[in-house]
């Protein structure tokens, strides 16, 4: 152990790159509970199941088989690395050099594995970059709310993934060829950096520059990365677990039931019916009525808002969205990602922030004024148009691989249209109202419900 | 030797009647707004009052007390009004003292079933899919062997609330399989069957601006599966992997039926079989329909 300037300075620049992340952490975690409170306690083992299933077992993903190998493939190279990671943490701070390879064998077993990862890993990443870049891409990979920034994010985590890898294969490469210029035994075995050492030069100088260049790049390219999670798609590799861990148990049927109604209508249909009291603050004042439905982001639940940020924006939801098929404006990723966009617009901007900015393929239902008041989630970034085009059957939230479920934001805002703007389409007036007079959707009088049993028979044996 | 066919009339017992005769059946019919009102839908009622019958379940019916149970207006977002028609329904319920209700709606079923106990009905709900599924594991129907549907070619519609809303895809299937047809799956079934077009309260509008009706894109997934057409097939799941506008295909007139479990999904089947002219060669028929045929009862 040779403790030196390095470890001084790879401690500080750890201490900044962890201290910047929890800043940035702390931000969005504000911005996630600026959603409505709602109770998601109990039930903690079959939560934990579907966590370990659905987000640790990727099983969603495996719908569509291609797309699951290539991320398992990154997903399994993140967790595997991540041991290497800890180990140029230690050889960081105390200056030791492959702290872990008192491992023996089992050290042998983790470089190798690492390192065959590692050259998966970046055979993965060219695929997915083919896939979105390609002409044409992949269908999911296109559409109005996937152009500007988040295209550029997309491929910005592709590069940053390869230049890890890169980094990684430098060091151990020159790390091994010093070793074996010195004819001295490297701890480890490294089938790929082994087939590479006679790309490198063979003066030592320059393989201990290498080395440190590729130890550093590694280490510093993990930090930044970490940082720049916030702002970015890949936020998903955090928060897919707890978006999954919170993520409903009732039956995807089950709309959420809006209480302070159930409150009016059981006052109205039975006058003993006692009003709870209004939530008070806890100076006693009245707290402000909160409206039906969601205008804006912070009229959503908080696990909607988690959503947002859970999403990888990966577009199977709607790739199957029957809407969206059929050509409507309805994008229930969009949805998502506006409201992630709204959010930081509205609260905390993580460091690198650039809302989607649609064009007049996006609006042209209605010319939208973006005055002030009108600048919300709700006709600032989704149009009724999207809206009133869902037909509620669920395929966006059966095919999300974290278990967002973009229909409950829909509902939320239709809610709002309704109750707070009496903005239903004329023909849900309509609707509504038969269903009011006549106790049926259509207009057809409530005298002739029974008229289906007439001159009715069966055939039987006699 | 012909078996002798006799024609009963049936007096659809109202659950009233039986209230004041002091008596309980064993399940409540909920018809709903389609069964009771919708030409098409009213014979899928009957039919499965036929096989009630047949089968001798004691049943009942709401008849005129029944209201709409609030689906499309919650699915609309107009709360009030749902909450409003539930407990009214609610109170009909508690009134008889309701414990079991089958229903040959999938919304009515999820509405009752998933939406009312937070109003404070709680029910023992079944779909009509699961109850018929029920009757023939008991051997009580489904015996025939088919009928006129034995080797015919059929595709099953799933509704999405009875689908992914729910998670029941074999009920119906098994009613079906009963009938020693030949069944063919769309690719795109079970948790990844595509939306008919009507849920969501679009049953009551027009759908918004866009290249082509869902129950057109659906109905044309059906035919080509009840065709076999591999082109036509190719060039709906083409849109996936941005081949759309490939040729259009072969026009196919196989035979076949189109099998639903849901009066939306029969309307928009039905609808897009007309758009797509196959009237005289395919046909959509409710699970019900289906068994009852078989078994004779509305010869």
């Amino acid at each position: 152990m040779h403790f030196s300037i390095q470890n001084l300075l790879f401690l500080l620049v750890a201490l900044a790159g962890f201290g910047l992340f929890v800043w940035q952490a702390r931000k969005v975690r504000a911005n996630i509970l600026v959603g409505r409170d709602r109770d998601m306690s109990g039930n903690v083992s079959e939560r934990l199941n579907k966590t370990l299933l659905v987000a640790f077992g990727q099983q969603k993903m495996f719908k569509r088989i291609t797309p699951a190998l290539l991320h398992l493939v990154v997903y399994v190279g993140f967790l595997v690395i991540n041991i290497e990671v800890i180990e140029i943490m230690i050889d960081g701070l105390f200056g030791t050099h492959r702290a872990l390879s008192f491992l023996g064998p089992l050290y042998n077993v983790l470089m190798a594995t690492n390192e065959i990862l590692g050259a998966l890993v970046i055979l993965a990443v060219a695929a997915f970059w083919w896939r979105r870049n390609s002409k044409p891409p992949v269908r999911r990979f296109t559409g109005p709310e996937l152009r500007a920034w988040p295209k550029l994010d997309a491929n910005v985590i592709l590069y940053i993934e390869v230049i890890l890898m890169v980094a990684l294969f430098t060091m151990n490469a020159s790390d091994l060829k010093l070793h074996q210029l010195e004819g001295v035994d490297l701890p480890g075995t490294f089938p790929i950096s082994s087939l590479l050492t006679g790309l490198l030069p063979s003066s030592v100088a320059a393989l201990e520059v290498l080395e440190r260049v590729g130890w550093w790049a590694h280490i510093v390219g993990i930090l930044c990365f970490l940082n720049y999670l916030p702002s970015s798609k890949h936020f998903h590799i955090i928060l897919a677990f707890p978006n999954v861990f919170y993520s409903r148990l009732v039956p995807q049927g089950q709309f959420s039931n809006v209480d302070s109604i159930t409150h009016e209508v059981k006052a109205m249909m039975d006058p003993s019916y006692v009003v709870p009291a209004p939530a008070t603050n806890p100076d006693g004042s009245a707290v402000a009525p909160t409206p039906f439905g969601a205008k804006d982001v912070n009229d959503l639940a908080w696990t909607n808002l988690l959503n947002a940020y859970s999403c990888t924006e990966c577009g199977r939801c709607t790739s199957v969205c029957p809407a969206n098929l059929t050509g409507k404006l309805l994008s229930p990723r969009k949805i998502i990602m506006d409201t992630r966009d709204r959010v930081e617009e509205k609260y905390n901007s993580p460091l690198i922030f650039h809302p989607n900015m649609y064009g007049a393929e996006a609006k042209h239902a209605e010319q939208e004024t973006l005055d002030k008041e009108n600048h919300t989630l709700l006709r600032g970034y989704v149009t009724p148009e999207e809206l009133w085009a869902c037909t509620t059957c669920n395929a966006c939230v059966e095919a999300c691989p974290v278990n967002i479920n973009p229909l409950e934001s829909i509902i939320e805002m239709r809610r709002f249209l309704v109750l707070e703007e009496s903005a239903a389409p004329n023909s849900l007036n309509v609707m509504f109202s038969n269903i009011e007079n006549n106790g049926a959707p259509w207009a057809f009088s409530p005298s002739d419900r029974f008229n289906w049993a007439d001159d009715l028979f069966v055939t039987e044996k006699a | 030797m012909a078996e002798q066919l006799a024609k009963r009339p049936i007096n659809v017992p109202l659950m009233s009647n039986l209230a004041a005769a002091g008596e309980e059946p064993e399940i409540l019919f909920w018809v709903g707004c389609a069964g009771a009102f919708d030409d098409r839908y009213k014979r899928v009622t009957r039919a499965f009052v036929q096989i009630l019958e047949h089968v001798g379940v004691k049943y009942a019916v709401l008849g005129m007390e029944e209201t709409c149970t609030g689906d499309p207006a919650k699915r609309a977002g107009n709360e009030f009004l749902f909450q409003m028609q539930a407990v009214q329904n609610i109170t009909t319920f508690e009134g008889y003292g309701i414990k079991k209700i089958v229903t040959a709606c999938p919304h009515c079923f999820n509405t009752i079933k998933n939406e009312y106990p937070a109003l404070g009905g709680n029910y023992d709900v079944i779909h009509h899919s699961t109850f018929l599924q029920q009757l023939i594991n008991e051997g009580r129907v489904g015996v025939s062997g088919g009928g006129e549907f034995k080797g015919q070619r059929i595709t099953f519609h799933d509704s999405c609330y009875l689908g992914r809303a729910n998670n029941i895809y074999e009920a119906p299937r098994d009613v079906l399989a009963t009938l020693d047809a030949d069944l063919v799956e769309m690719k795109r079934s079970k948790a990844n069957g595509l939306c008919c077009g009507a849920g969501g309260a679009q049953m009551w509008k027009e759908p918004e601006p866009g290249k082509k009706d869902i129950n057109v894109e659906r109905t044309e997934e059906a035919l080509a599966t009840l065709d076999g057409n591999a082109a036509a097939l190719a060039n709906l799941y083409g849109v996936e992997s941005g081949n759309a506008g490939a040729t259009p295909s072969a026009r196919n007139d196989q035979r076949g039926i189109i099998a639903v479990s849901c009066p939306f999904c029969m309307t928009m089947m039905s609808d897009g079989v007309k758009n797509k002219e196959r009237e005289s060669t395919v046909q959509v028929f409710d699970i019900a329909e289906l068994i009852a045929t078989a078994e004779g009862l509305n010869a």
